[in-house]
């Protein structure tokens, strides 16, 4: 039994491959980072940490005339999301019933994917996440809520890159809003801005909830690493009569490899 | 024998897995049935026992190629494997190596779920972007 404890749980087999369903049909789409940065595992719940060869010094030795250093590693963070479903629900649809509400777990996915997308983006401080956007060493360019002009912010953050030396193609991870205001726009002559975007970057556009602004990021590879120790799973935590609580969670890190590899553009 | 698609105890099977036994017993049945109509085309004169024999096989053309979509959709690897052989033109070796190659590899670096998991199999998404 893993540490997800799924046997525990009230639930068959059939309801298990619901959940399962449903829980991928709403991360995939918001689970912004992993279209646009490497990913590197899942390396299994017991990964605690991953190599990046770097050390420290430290001030003192046990003994006099010697030199120590302490290796640093980067240590992965557990992220939960609980959520608790009606176990009625549950044996309705053993039954068959087709309009289930999950909404709990779609809530939780959501969350989870915002949370994940935040941290490779924005950094998490509590967990020595620096994010993509702040760890970047251009100079954030102002997007502003005038989606007619985005063309031209982008293509500066795509030259900024060019400059620097960064290959192409490149992704652009968009913030709820921006994004919104993207799709629903059409430029004169009738071509969609989406469209438009997309030929700017070279590669592709994705709605990032968690992200604020946008970010162009360069998708030639090796420039930003996300480590998965054990991808995106459903544990078990405890149920009563009525109701059975369950969680998703996932333990990963982020590393920046090459902070130059993306441009910030801020709301 | 009704049973003899499974391979083990039908009982400790998950009903995905059964399902998919089936299919690929059906699909296996098919293409038996396409390769007994090619033989009985071949020695049949009769031209009113030809034209219903070819109807016949048209009919587990069309089955083959149902379960096979049927079984493809299940598998990712699969249809991504088929996907570089099928309706190819050249050499359908090199695109078997090649397609192989490219596949597995690819699935490691998505972030296949390691064996034994019981993870969402969700991994990197690198392509699947619009």
């Amino acid at each position: 039994m893993s540490h997800l404890l799924q046997e525990h749980a009230p639930i068959t087999e059939a309801g298990w491959a619901l959940l399962g369903d449903e829980a991928r049909a709403r991360l995939t789409p918001a689970l912004a980072a992993r279209k646009l940065v490497d990913f590197a595992g899942p390396h299994g719940w017991q990964h605690s940490a991953t190599n990046i060869g770097r050390t420290r010094a430290l001030a003192d030795a046990p003994v006099d005339g010697l030199t120590a250093l302490q290796r640093r590693v980067l240590p992965l963070v557990e992220l939960r999301a609980p959520f608790s479903l009606a176990r009625e629900e549950l044996a309705d649809a053993d039954r068959g019933a087709r309009d289930v509400d999950l909404s709990a777990l779609d809530e939780a996915a959501h969350r989870i994917a915002t949370a994940e997308n935040r941290s490779v983006f924005h950094g998490w401080h509590a967990a020595a996440i620096a994010g993509v956007a702040e760890s970047s060493t251009h100079e954030p360019i102002p997007l502003g809520e005038d989606c007619e002009r985005y063309p031209r912010h982008v293509a500066r953050a795509v030259e900024v890159l060019l400059r620097a030396g960064i290959g192409g193609p490149y992704g652009l991870a968009l913030g709820p809003d921006a994004y919104t205001r993207v799709f629903e726009t059409t430029e004169h002559g009738g071509y969609p801005l989406f469209e438009h975007l997309r030929k700017i970057i070279g590669g592709p556009l994705v709605w990032a909830p968690g992200v604020q602004g946008a970010v162009v990021v360069s998708q030639r590879g090796g420039d930003f690493v996300l480590e998965v120790g054990d991808d995106l799973s459903i544990g078990y935590e405890r149920h009563d009569t009525d109701a059975v609580e369950l969680y998703l969670v996932e333990s990963f890190a982020f590393r920046v490899l090459t902070a130059e590899a993306a441009v910030a553009l801020t709301p | 024998m009704g049973f003899d698609q499974y391979h083990e105890p039908a009982d400790e099977l998950p009903d995905e897995t059964r399902t998919f036994a089936r299919l690929c017993a059906s699909l296996t049945e098919e293409a038996e049935a396409i390769g007994w109509y090619e033989q009985r085309l071949a020695v049949e004169s009769d031209h009113e026992a030809l034209a219903v024999m070819r109807d016949a096989q048209g009919e587990e053309f069309k089955h083959f190629c149902m379960d096979l979509e049927f079984l493809l959709r299940r598998t990712a690897l699969w249809r991504e494997i088929a996907e570089g052989i099928l309706f190819q033109g050249g050499s359908i070796v090199e695109h078997g190596e090649e397609a192989e190659e490219e596949a597995v590899e690819g699935a490691a670096a998505r972030g296949a779920p390691l064996a034994g998991s019981t993870s969402l199999g969700i991994g990197g998404l690198r392509g699947a972007a619009s």
